[in-house]
């Protein structure tokens, strides 16, 4: 047999993998998109306003918290910059939906209809706000390589300071078409987006669709990267960066990616969470409170566990709506209930694990005392 | 354990505002003379077996508690704001019950803590107008968090009356979003119109950058001091929770002014007062209503006498409304009601005033007869609700005189 033969032969037995690869994504893509409309046509016609908004509130928890997961939990690294990314991606896709909304339509008003021209504009939008915010992460990324736990720490809160500094620039919103097109430049450099006033009256695209699907895509694309060899390699950067090294691992490259990874789910979710219902965007977004908020539901969840993140960030978010009528004290009571969690699992929820494998150990445990 | 140290660390800050949550707490519930009938659980409150009517959400039959919502501010930073203001709805509403309420129907209030923070402020009116059915809803004072509810409200068809939001954008959410208080461009005016009549022609401003509140009184201020005239000698800027001033006035001392513009909140003022009066400073401050509260002069002593500021009322005013709503008030709460409090329980009244006028409960129906509120006699002056939903009302510029605000002049519109 000649060489080439075999090459083909080569060729052969991979090119089915590939086109089984494809199938994969597509049907694991419509499978989304199917949950999604089940999630919007049907759980969101049994359910009333209200919890709906807290429907929407622990989706783009999820988001946030299964993002920095990437981060915290499979490379070991310590960020609490998180809510930074998350006002990156808000305030970038906001400004394209809201001034594109007032070009085209002539109103920020929202188009009905769950799929219109403004709710695709809002989709593209979204993914230019993650992509903008993961290039933030490719920027803070690169110079903290060599910086480990407290010191990276330091530097991802200081980025989130940065951008909270810097969108308090931001030039005062322009509230018509006619107003931004008669603008000077000295108006529009740095960007309109309402500096410490806040960015108000975006459209309100955030569905239960919509978040849903990015959901169902944050989660999809986790579970797949902690199986891949990229992230097993991660994972082996947590347990000894040393060790990883030695084996070969490109420790450089693989935190930049998880960071850029982490920043493009957050931009995603924060471009969620601006244009919801019932929400205004302040500078104070990308401060320290809010990326404690998704640190304590990464660590609750326990570090490294998706699915402990995905339930943890539902829990907080759901305890936190359901104690509303207790007032102040609902604060009282949510940090008791953090502490006595990390009493008695100091773990996180799952540990390193994630859900079944957790319950499966049990079972299975059960199963040999019998 | 680099988690564990940072968690803990966060722990503290959750333990430390809740504490701070609590004092506010505590505060209001020793002050509050009568405790249990004034607020039902919202849950036992609920009226059953009643029906909408019309495609608002509001209920509008015969008996039970006519119900009110709040949201506001009762923890986080700016707790104070929320907790006068929230007095002052009280007792609007504890007077309005005594008197029989509405046709024999009472109100209760509905209230939620937004903690300073606009997804908080979106999540409880969604709770207020949709699952608690609020005839109405009163909030907030801070304008970001107003314009995060707004649209929720607009949206269910329930009338939301600001009391103290002065963002102009704040109403052009819809036709179903009032309020009680004079808006920012009026408030820059009134004090620019002020310094001018008292022979200043340049001013310097200082204020807050990270404050939505302080930047755009700043912005307004300098828009209608220049439009009279005046010249801006310099513009400096501060952040929250900064310490020192000094490079900021010491740049503000060379450019020579007649009078320094700073809207920011009382603490801050209060700080850069006995700084400027350090480095020898001595013009008179200007500000707005931001200073309004005791503390003012408690951190401030001298370095804040001869200066100015605006507001919604003052307690020397010797009107007896005035002087019968602060005695109500000290006997209740036992403190001096501030310009919130005045304003809450303005925007109480003002909201039961339009019921009894209203058709009905209607969602429409009080809209109408908010819109149509005129010359309505509050504690913070004469009220009419203009085309924009606004109010058309005075402002008074006071004196720090001997560690008292003191008035000065009444400012009308135009």
């Amino acid at each position: 047999m000649s060489p080439v033969s075999k090459l083909d032969e080569q060729a052969a037995l991979v090119m089915p993998d590939r086109g089984r690869a494809a199938l994969n994504a597509l049907v694991t893509g419509l499978a989304c998109i199917a949950a999604a409309l089940l999630v919007h046509f049907v759980v969101g016609s049994m359910v009333g306003p209200f919890v709906t908004r807290i429907m929407l509130d622990a989706g783009v928890m999820i988001i946030l918290a299964v993002s920095l997961n990437i981060v915290n939990g499979f490379t070991g690294q310590f960020s609490i910059g998180h809510a930074g990314f998350m006002a990156v991606g808000a305030y970038v896709a906001a400004g394209i939906t809201y001034y594109s909304s007032l070009a085209l339509f002539g109103s920020y008003q929202a188009q009905t209809g769950l799929i219109s021209v403004g709710s695709l504009i809002f989709a593209a939008s979204a993914l230019v706000g993650g992509l903008a915010a993961a290039g933030a992460g490719w920027v803070v990324g690169l110079p903290s390589l060599r910086l480990r736990g407290d010191y990276l720490a330091i530097v991802t809160l200081g980025f989130g300071e940065i951008v909270r500094v810097l969108l308090q620039q931001s030039n005062p919103q322009l509230f018509s078409w006619d107003e931004t097109r008669a603008a000077s430049l000295k108006e529009l450099v740095p960007p309109p987006l309402g500096g410490a006033q806040g960015f108000q009256s975006i459209p309100t695209y955030t569905s239960l669709f919509w978040v849903a699907l990015f959901v169902a895509i944050t989660l999809v694309f986790c579970f797949r990267l902690k199986r891949s060899s990229e992230g097993r390699a991660m994972l082996s950067i947590r347990e000894d960066e040393i060790a990883a090294q030695a084996m070969g691992v490109n420790i450089t490259n693989l935190k930049v990616r998880a960071f850029m990874f982490a920043s493009f789910f957050a931009g995603v979710g924060g471009a969620l969470y601006a244009h919801q219902l019932g929400t205004a965007l302040r500078p104070t977004d990308a401060g320290f409170a809010r990326s404690f908020e998704i640190l304590i539901a990464v660590v609750l969840g326990g570090l490294g566990s998706i699915s402990g993140a995905a339930l943890a960030a539902v829990l907080l978010t759901v305890a936190s709506a359901l104690m509303i009528e207790l007032g102040p004290w609902r604060m009282v009571l949510y940090a008791l209930a953090l502490i006595l969690i990390m009493i008695f699992r100091p773990g996180g929820l799952f540990g390193v694990k994630e859900a079944w494998e957790v319950f499966g150990g049990l079972w299975r445990r059960k199963a040999v005392a019998r | 354990m680099v988690t564990a140290k940072w968690l803990l660390c966060g722990l503290g800050l959750v333990a430390l505002s809740a504490m701070l949550g609590l004092t506010g707490c505590e505060k209001k519930e020793g002050g509050g003379a009568s405790a249990g009938g004034e607020r039902p659980a919202p849950k036992a409150a609920a009226p059953r077996g009643q029906t909408p009517v019309g495609e608002g959400n509001t209920y509008d039959t015969g008996s039970g508690p006519i119900k009110v919502g709040h949201f506001g501010s009762l923890t986080g930073p700016q707790a104070t704001f929320g907790q006068s203001t929230s007095q002052g709805l009280r007792l609007a509403i504890e007077e309005f019950n005594a008197a029989g309420g509405l046709n024999g129907r009472q109100v209760a209030l509905v209230e939620y803590d937004t903690k300073g923070d606009a997804r908080e402020a979106g999540l409880v009116v969604t709770r207020l107008v949709n699952s608690d059915k609020v005839s109405a809803v009163l909030g907030e004072v801070a304008s970001s968090l107003s314009l995060a509810g707004a649209p929720v409200a607009q949206q269910a068809g329930v009338p939301m009356v600001s009391p103290s939001s002065t963002n102009p954008r704040v109403t052009e959410v819809g036709d179903m979003i009032f309020r009680v208080c004079f808006i920012d461009p009026f408030q820059g005016q009134v004090c620019a119109t002020f310094a001018k009549e008292r022979g200043i022609s340049t001013v310097a401003i200082l204020y807050d950058q990270s404050q939505a509140y302080s930047a755009g009184l700043a912005t307004e201020f300098e828009r209608a001091f220049v439009k009279l005239g005046g010249t801006i000698s310099g513009k400096q800027t501060y952040n929250e929770g900064d310490q020192d001033f000094t490079a900021q006035l010491t740049a503000i001392r060379s450019g020579n002014p007649g009078m320094i513009f700073i809207p920011g909140y009382y603490t801050d003022v209060a700080n850069i007062a006995i700084q400027a009066r350090k480095l020898g400073v001595t013009v008179p401050l200007l500000g707005g209503d931001g200073w309004d509260s005791s503390k003012l002069a408690e951190i401030g002593g001298t370095a804040v006498e001869g200066s100015f500021y605006s507001n919604h009322y003052t307690v020397d005013d010797p009107s007896p409304v005035i002087q019968d709503f602060i005695r109500k008030y000290r006997a209740k709460f036992g403190q001096v009601p501030d310009g919130l409090a005045a304003l809450g329980y303005d925007a109480a009244r003002l909201l039961f005033e339009a019921m009894a006028r209203a058709r009905s409960l209607h969602g429409g129906h009080l809209r109408d007869a908010i819109a149509a509120t005129r010359e309505f006699h509050g504690v913070t002056g004469t009220i009419s609700i203009n085309d924009k939903r606004d109010a058309v009302k005075p402002a008074v510029i006071v004196e720090m005189k001997g560690g008292q605000p003191r008035y000065v002049a009444t400012v009308n519109p135009e």
